[in-house]
Parts: structure tokens; sequence; C-alpha cells
């Protein structure tokens, strides 16, 4: 039965706090603070964070399935989970998916990916990863979080297995947005409430939980993910579920974060899970999705390499100004600098292993690690003895530093770092999400996915480094 | 190194140097031309005398760049560029073509137009990339240099402040008393020290300027140089090093130091015949880009021993009034960069030194001179050192 083999989750390191919104744009504040995307991140850029971590936990076995949910895909057209599968490193003979268009796509791509195992595929990968947009002075800009989460699903060696799913799908208008359209529109919040989320969670939860014969009283978690998170109160009182069962929608602390929310939910309910627990799952946009989930014993000796409460304690603030700048919300004047090339397309598929897995090569001579990949070796000067060898997991020391306030960036000043990985290998390269003043040489930082800047609407990634969280 | 040299083979009979600054006035063409028309006058020589023509130029194509505007007639006219140090590559081309015998009169020219850009600082193309090369900006990288020098030498932050600070005002000092500089006023350092921060610790008035200029060099055999005047200036050594570009990639490198500099000084003094450049040589123009990249240039060449130049900095070593004057004409803290011209500009000086007519900056009797450049960033650069005399032997 297709299950949970490995999970990951990210939150970004910027928090926004609601209070700084209502004092500059003179609107009441929601409480708490929401977590933000950097201006260097995006929907692909944070799933690949989540993926990493997943697949490092899974242990060997290859995925044969991607699926990428967002409804902020940075293409519209072109793969963009070919770009997670890239810098997750997964082999070039996966099936690959966007699943789009809903906040519901995360937990849909969950039960697309089971279906794949229950109908043999092996292993399948499930990343998804969102990064909405919302108007100044509307709810949602403050409600609103960025975040990511990931799934392996296999058939073998779960910590959950997915024993029931249940769906309904209805037309419906909430929250609608058009190609073109910069931010989401939507109908007046009752509505939806009462006529669409509340009745349809408790529908498909009650259809779910039929199917097993499992009663609400069995369900040791239940993780509820509507737009509206006044749902989750009405669903758990109508079908007397104990408020303390209720996972944490991290309404205060991270925000809502789309297709990817009911994953981080989910990533954030796992771990205090025991062997034998019921987890139910639900998720509501124009219908809702449900599963059913049974931990299994494996589940008490995984532990995810970074939790979501990890994650969320490890933090920096943005203000709203330099929020809405890193949003281009607010334009600026530009730079007295050229604006910066677009990629090229032959290079960056030459280099693909470099340039989206940070693989670099090793010299078999003499051992040398080194990057970018050489075909000389740059301590024993062999020719064509390499051997790949990959960075992107491996930390490093700040062996010097620049703070740099001529290069042009949405948050300066650019801080460049010289990095010594552990085992071998210098490189020079950005640091991000990072208290310029407060870097040290010596500092431990990590390898993160970004996207650097996007030319003639080529998003351009590559690696930085960050503090470790 | 199987570098030979050519010393006292090749003579610079004729000099020419266009003020260096914003010519909001003057194109390329005429910065070429006024640069050409005051070398070819100095040399005593009509235009169609000149065999053949070495162009270093950054952001121009093509020795047509060059031939158009002055309407050379036929004549060969390359272009050439290495980085920062185009306008050195084009000379050494130059001197090693009359050398070979090839031709008899050759000119290096060089040039830059910098401020037409319209962006801050200098801008350099790149061909099409996969998107990793990074985005470090030139003060950023020479930056480098100073947290690990001041850390290597045991110099707190306020300290190694101060000795970049007097490099910067001492160039300036220099450059306000040439009439050609594009920043012609003493600086106080005070005004140095508290500018703003560009790549700390490294403020704006830690940066040379941007601007536009031109320069011209006329070169013929040795043997010939008396045929022209009496006083010409003698190529003793000619070094060109590109690095192989380990630094970024090699734990081993500490950025206090840069390798190419030191492989192209040993060379140099090799063809040259120079034991100690702290005794022997009377001036040099180096590289200052930054301040930091003076204060390890002095080292690299051999003219402070290691981890002591910041001593000399602070004791005057290298002021104009100094044992080794360095940067006697303001150096590119007071010139700006126009890349293609900066390696002509320092030859211009040692001419004009060398020859006794440097005015109110006029060093007491120099006979050796030096002049370096460099292009790239810490770690993987090329380097250029010549050096020259007012005597054969």
């Amino acid at each position: 039965m297709a299950g949970i083999v490995s999970y990951g989750s990210y939150v970004p390191y910027r928090r926004l706090k609601r209070a700084a919104i209502g004092q500059i744009l003179g609107v009441a504040a929601v409480k708490g603070e929401r977590a933000v995307a950097s201006f260097d991140e995006d929907s692909v850029s944070m799933a690949v964070e989540a993926l990493r971590d997943a697949l490092r936990s899974a242990g060997g076995a290859m995925v044969q399935a991607l699926l990428f949910a967002t409804t902020t895909a940075p293409y519209a057209e072109k793969l963009n989970a070919a770009i997670v599968g890239a810098a997750a490193q997964l082999p070039a003979e996966i099936r690959a998916a966007d699943l789009t268009g809903s906040v519901r796509a995360g937990i849909s791509a969950i039960l697309q990916a089971a279906d794949a195992v229950n109908a043999g595929a092996g292993r399948a990968a499930v990343a998804m990863g969102d990064c909405r947009l919302a108007a100044p002075e509307g709810r949602a800009e403050q409600t609103n979080g960025d975040g990511a989460a990931a799934f392996v699903i296999g058939a073998q060696d779960t910590i959950a297995e997915i024993e029931a799913s249940a769906s309904v799908t209805r037309e419906f208008l909430d929250t609608w947005r058009a190609p073109g359209d910069r931010f989401p529109h939507s109908w007046e919040e009752r509505f939806a409430l009462t006529q669409a989320y509340t009745p349809e969670l408790i529908a498909v939860i009650r259809n779910l939980l039929s199917k097993v014969n499992v009663a609400p009283s069995d369900l040791s978690r239940v993780v509820i993910d509507a737009p509206n998170v006044r749902a989750i109160d009405e669903v758990a009182r109508a079908l007397k579920i104990d408020p303390a069962r209720l996972a944490d929608p991290f309404a205060a602390t991270v925000g809502q974060t789309g297709a990817a929310h009911a994953g981080l939910m989910l990533a954030g309910a796992l771990p205090a899970a025991r062997p034998g627990d019921r987890i139910l799952v639900a998720a509501a946009a124009e219908g809702a999705d449900a599963m059913l989930l049974r931990v299994t014993p494996a589940a008490a000796h995984f532990r995810p390499r970074r939790s979501v409460g990890g994650m969320i304690e490890s933090k920096g603030d943005v203000s709203y100004a330099n929020y809405l700048k890193w949003r281009e919300i607010l334009p600026t004047e530009p730079p007295r600098r050229p604006d910066p090339e677009r990629p090229a397309a032959p290079p960056m598929l030459r280099s693909e292993r470099w340039k989206f897995g940070l693989v670099g090569t090793r010299c078999r001579a003499c051992g040398t690690p080194q990057l970018p990949p050489q075909r000389v070796c740059v301590k024993c000067r062999k020719r064509d003895q390499m051997e790949p060898y990959g960075f992107a997991d491996r930390s490093a020391r700040i062996a010097t530093f620049a703070l740099d306030r001529l290069a042009y960036s949405l948050n300066p000043p650019t801080v460049n770092v010289v990095i010594d990985f552990e085992g071998g290998g210098r490189f020079l390269c950005e640091m991000t999400d990072c208290e310029p003043e407060k870097i040290a040489i010596g500092d431990e930082v990590e390898m993160t996915f970004r996207r650097l800047f996007t030319a003639d609407g080529v998003h351009n990634y590559f690696w930085k480094a960050r503090p470790r969280r | 190194m199987a570098s030979k040299g050519i010393k006292d083979r090749v003579a610079i009979i004729g000099m020419g140097c266009t003020p260096f600054g914003e010519h909001w006035d003057k194109g390329i063409d005429d910065l070429l031309i006024d640069a050409a028309y005051e070398a070819y006058a100095s040399a005593g020589i009509d235009p169609e005398d000149v065999d053949a023509y070495w162009l270093g130029t950054m952001g121009s194509f093509s020795g047509l760049t060059l031939s158009t505007p002055l309407k050379i007639p036929y004549r060969p006219v390359t272009r050439v560029e290495n980085f920062c140090a185009t306008g050195s590559e084009s000379l050494r081309q130059a001197c090693y073509a009359v050398a070979s015998g090839a031709y008899d009169i050759a000119m290096a020219i060089g040039v830059e137009k910098l401020k037409d850009s319209g962006y801050s600082g200098l801008v350099v193309g790149t061909a099409p990339n996969d998107g990793t090369l990074g985005s470090i900006t030139p003060p950023a990288s020479f930056s480098l240099l100073a947290p690990a020098y001041f850390k290597k030498y045991g110099l707190d932050a306020d300290k190694g402040k101060d000795v970049i600070s007097r490099i910067a005002w001492k160039n300036h000092r220099n450059g306000a008393r040439n009439p050609k500089a594009q920043f012609r006023k003493e600086v106080p350092i005070e005004t140095i020290k508290n500018s703003p921060k560009v790549a700390d610790p490294l403020g704006i008035m830690d940066c040379s300027g941007v601007s536009d200029g031109s320069a011209a060099a006329i070169v013929v055999r040795a043997e010939d140089a008396h045929k022209y005047r009496k006083d010409p200036i003698y190529i003793k050594a000619l070094s060109f090093i590109a690095g192989p570009g380990d630094g970024p990639m090699s734990t081993e490198y500490d950025f206090t130091t840069f390798p190419e500099v030191v492989a192209s000084a040993k060379d140099a003094y090799a063809q040259a015949g120079i034991r100690n450049p702290r005794q022997e040589i009377s001036m040099a123009e180096v590289h200052d880009c930054f301040t930091p990249t003076e204060l390890v240039l002095y080292e690299d060449m051999g003219f402070s021993p290691r981890g002591t130049a910041w001593r000399d900095v602070m004791e005057g070593f290298f002021d104009l009034e100094g044992k080794l004057p360095v940067n006697p004409d303001g150096g590119l803290k007071s010139f700006g960069h126009p890349i293609g011209a900066s390696g002509l500009r320092m030859m211009y000086e040692m001419w004009l030194q060398l020859r006794g007519e440097a005015g109110p900056r006029q060093i007491d009797n120099p006979r050796i001179g030096l002049t370096h450049n460099l292009g790239g960033a810490p770690g993987r650069c090329v380097s250029f050192v010549s050096v020259v005399g007012r005597e054969v032997g």
C-alpha cells in the first residue's frame, strides 16, 4: 500500500510582522507574522529545498516520478518540475508534471503519486511550493505565507500508509486570478465559508471515514487546510473532533502557504506521530480532497532533516518597505548599471549538473575536489582525470567575505563569500538570508538553490551560501 | 621561465597623452587623434612614418577603430585586449615588432571612453554563459584583500583603514601636481577615511575614478633612437603573466598577494638585471585600482619585505619625496582608469620623469622606472611589469 516514505519542509528565513503592514497602510493588523520568500526565492526554489531534505531522508532508492504543485509557477509555459528535478539531482528517466491552478494541488499531487505507486511506479516524489502575491491593504497580504513541503511516496519502507482517500469537486467562485492578473480577486468571505469550505470538508471527511469505518474520535491528528482558517473550527465542531487534535495551521507564524499548506501542516504534525496513529489530512478549494494516514512502526526511527518548528524559529525580519520592493509592488529607481543578461540555453544545457545540481569535480589523480567543474586539475594539472563530485549537501566555512554596495540588488549590500567546503573545494559565491553586520570569517554555511535574477523572462537559478539553519 | 627579454633593444622616442577626465565634448575618435598627433609631434615624425600600430582598447573592436579616424594609409593596425592591462599589452606588442626587425617604427596607442555608458563603475561584457559566473563588482573583489592582509599582519580595522587611506591621500597629493589628471586636488585624509562605503572597508575614496582618455607611444629599435632625439628612454624589461586563475578555487590562496604579480616582477627583474628593486628602482607607476591593491603590490614587487609595506606607507617611503615614489603622476586614483589607456599613461609619466619634464612633481634624478598594470581580480588576474631607463646598460 502506498504511503509516505519520507518528507521535508521549508519555511523561508524572512518574517513580515503584520503589525508593520497595519502601521504603514493604516489597516487592521492580523495577529502575528508571516513567512516571506526572499527576493531570490520562488515556488520552485523553495520546493527544491524541501525536496532535497525529503530525498536525503529517503535513503538510496530513486524516484520514478516527480509532481510539482503550486499556484505560482515561475513559468506559465515550460515544465517547472524539470527545474525542481534537476536541482534535486533526480535522474532524467522520470515522469514529471506540474500541478497548478488550485491551492488543493499539493494534496492532489500526493494522491496522484499514491495512485502511481499503487499501480507499480516504485517511488514518486511530490514537491509543493507557493509564493502567492496579494494586493496591499487586503487581508490575504497578511494571512498568506510562503513555504514548501515535499514527500517521497512509495510502497516499501513507509512511515505512514495512505489507507484511504476521498474527493469532491464543485465549481465555485471564491478566489480567482486570470492570466495577466497580478493579484487574485475574491468573493465576500462568509459566502465561501458557509457554502463551500465548511460543508465540503465535512462531507469529504465523513465520506472518507465511512469508507474505512473509522470514527473521528479514532484520529490522533487532524490536518485541515482551508482557505479560510475559521472553517477548521467549524468542521471540528460539526464532526466532534477534539480541538487539541487539530494540527497547527501556522496562522500566526507562517501564514497560509497555498498549494504547499496541507503538506506543510502534515510535515509539522508527523514528528509527534506514534506507530498506529491515524492522521487525517483534508484540504479545500472548489471541493476538497481528504486522505487517511496510518503511521507505521518505521516512523519511530524517522527524523526529518529539518523540522517545520525549527525553521519557524530560524528567522529574521523584513521591513514592509523591503517586502514591497522584493515583490516589485513598489517600483524603484533602476541602478546605473546594465541589466543582467539572460543566461544562454546551450551553456546551460552543457553545465546542467553544475548549474542546477552544484556538481563539481574531483581529481582521480590527486583527490582534490574543485568547483566549478574542471578538466585540468587545479592542483596537479593532470588532464581529464575528473569524476563528478557533489557540493550541494556539504557544509562549508567562510574563508573571507566582501560586502558589495555597488552591485545591484533588491536587498543591498550583496554579500560575497569565499567558502571552503568540508572535505575540500573552495568557491566564491553570494550569501543570502544573512545579517551582513554579523558575518565573520569561520562561520559555517550551507548551500541553497536560488533564483538570482530574471532577464527576458528567463529565471536564472543557481546556488548561494546561507548561514546554517 | 623562458622569458629572454629585449633589454635595451627598443627605445621610446615620443609619447602623447590626453588629459584624463569627463570628455563630454570628445568621442573615441577625438581622443585617439589627440593622443596620436601629440606622439607624432613629440617624436618629430609624420603620420606616414609609422609602419605599424597596436591599439589597446576594451570597448571597441578591430584596427578600424584607429585606422578610420586617423585615415591610416593601408598599414597593419592590431587591436589588442587584455583586461585592465590592455594599454601595456599594446606597448609590449609594438616593442616586440620593432625588435624583431619586421618594422622600423611602431605606435602603441590605448583609448577608452567610459563616461558615455551612463553606468557607475566599470562594465565588462561577457560571452553568452550559463548564468553561474556571479556578479561581484571590482571594488568588492579587491576589498577581499584588506581584511586578509590586516589579519595576517596584525593590523586592527582602524590601523588598516589608516594605511589604505594614506595611500589614497598620497596619490591625490601627487595628482594635484599634474595638469593631465582627472582629479587635481589634494584630499584631506579624514575625507578619505569617512567617504561613503562601497565595499567595506573600502569607501568611494579607496576606488579609482571613471574617466575617458588616450595615450600613445612611438617605438623604434634602440640603435635608431638617436636619429629622432637625444633623450629617448629605453625598454629594459617587458613581462606579461596570465595566472591559472586558481585563487578562487584553491584553499591555499590567502588573498594577501597576487601570484601573477610576483611572477611578472621576478621575470621583469631578471630581464632588466635588477637584484634589489627596493634600492635600484627610482620610481614606479603601479595599478592602484583600489587602495588595498597598491598595498599588496608593494610586497609582491619586492619594494617592501612581506608584512612591512604598511609601515613603509605610514613612514612616507612611497611619497613623492620618499625613497621610492610610487604613482608620482597621481595613479589611477587621480586619473581614473580608461582601460586601454592606463598602461600607456603610466609609461607617459616615466617618459616625463626620466627626461626631467615632470614639473612640480619632478623626482630628483630618476634613472630606472617601473610600470605595473593588472587585470582581473585577486586570485585570477593578468599582470604586466615593465622596467625602463634613460640610459643603455
